[in-house]
């Protein structure tokens, strides 16, 4: 197909909805909206993920972002009522000059990317190193440490989410 | 290359998913879609992550990705908390009005 391979096109094709996905995020108006183009968005990483052979990585993706953070940001939108009409809109002025910093951002990290042909020259075939299998002995024989503390840390967030957000503090 | 994919479309791709990410912080005034703003810079450095551990053959960048993962989930919880405290107590999360700390 026009010389490019199938993992090429879908490579386009999710980038191109990754990008318009984010846009949308920023750019719609309701908030409820914003979170389901970002649910989007993350389904089109996941894909990418996919591309590069991390199994585990795209589930887990999908399971945490989609299926839990998106969830609780919809439950917290929904409890406040935001909505389009009360949305609070920044002026012209500022979105312009915010326009401007992110297009002198982009400007910047791409001129310094231009310098990076060599990165891609070594070809390497469809790694093995995402499985579940490989990503789990290398997670539990030298990242156990690392995943013991980020267990205490979970347990750690889940009280204090809980303590902020109870009504009364005795 | 990645499946035949230089590592610089992947590069591209984050750069411009994450500047995405900065102008939505500040171009928006609502807390949350600020906070969702954040995630997709996270999540752009999360995909420029898996794809430089692709290339190099080391599954030590997906678990950092796995980590990563953890501690956004971790911040979200947090986070989100401390919002609907803030709604309950000022019945709004505009970040304009938020300004306390100016005084």
């Amino acid at each position: 197909m026009l010389g490019y391979t199938i993992t090429q096109w879908l490579f386009g094709i999710l980038s191109f909805l990754a990008i318009m996905f984010a846009l949308m995020v920023v750019f719609s108006r309701n908030p409820v909206n914003s979170v389901l183009y970002l649910v989007l968005t993350f389904f089109c990483i996941a894909g990418h993920y996919l591309l590069m052979n991390a199994q585990f990585l795209a589930i887990v993706h999908i399971v945490v972002y989609a299926g839990a953070i998106m969830v609780l940001f919809l439950f917290v939108i929904m409890l406040m009522n935001l909505n389009e009409e009360g949305e609070p809109q920044r002026s012209w002025m500022t979105k312009l000059i915010a326009g401007v910093a992110g297009g002198m951002l982009l400007f910047v990290l791409v001129g310094t990317l231009k310098g990076t042909e060599q990165l891609g020259l070594a070809t390497y075939g469809s790694s093995q190193i995402g499985t579940v299998k490989n990503l789990g002995m290398v997670l539990f024989r030298d990242f156990l440490f690392p995943f013991e503390i980020a267990s205490v840390l979970l347990l750690a967030a889940m009280v204090g989410a809980i303590m902020i957000g109870k009504k009364e503090i005795k | 290359m990645i499946n035949g994919i230089s590592i610089n479309f992947y590069l591209l791709l984050s750069t411009v998913l994450f500047i995405i990410g900065a102008v939505g912080v500040m171009a928006r005034r609502n807390s949350i879609i600020i906070f969702m703003c954040i995630e997709l810079m996270l999540n752009a450095v999360n995909l420029l992550l898996v794809s430089f551990s692709t290339l190099h053959n080391d599954a030590a960048g997906q678990v950092f990705v796995f980590f990563i993962m953890a501690v956004a989930a971790a911040e979200v919880a947090v986070g989100l908390a401390i919002l609907s405290m803030i709604y309950r107590n000022v019945k709004t999360i505009d970040t304009d009005v938020l300004s306390n700390l100016k005084n």
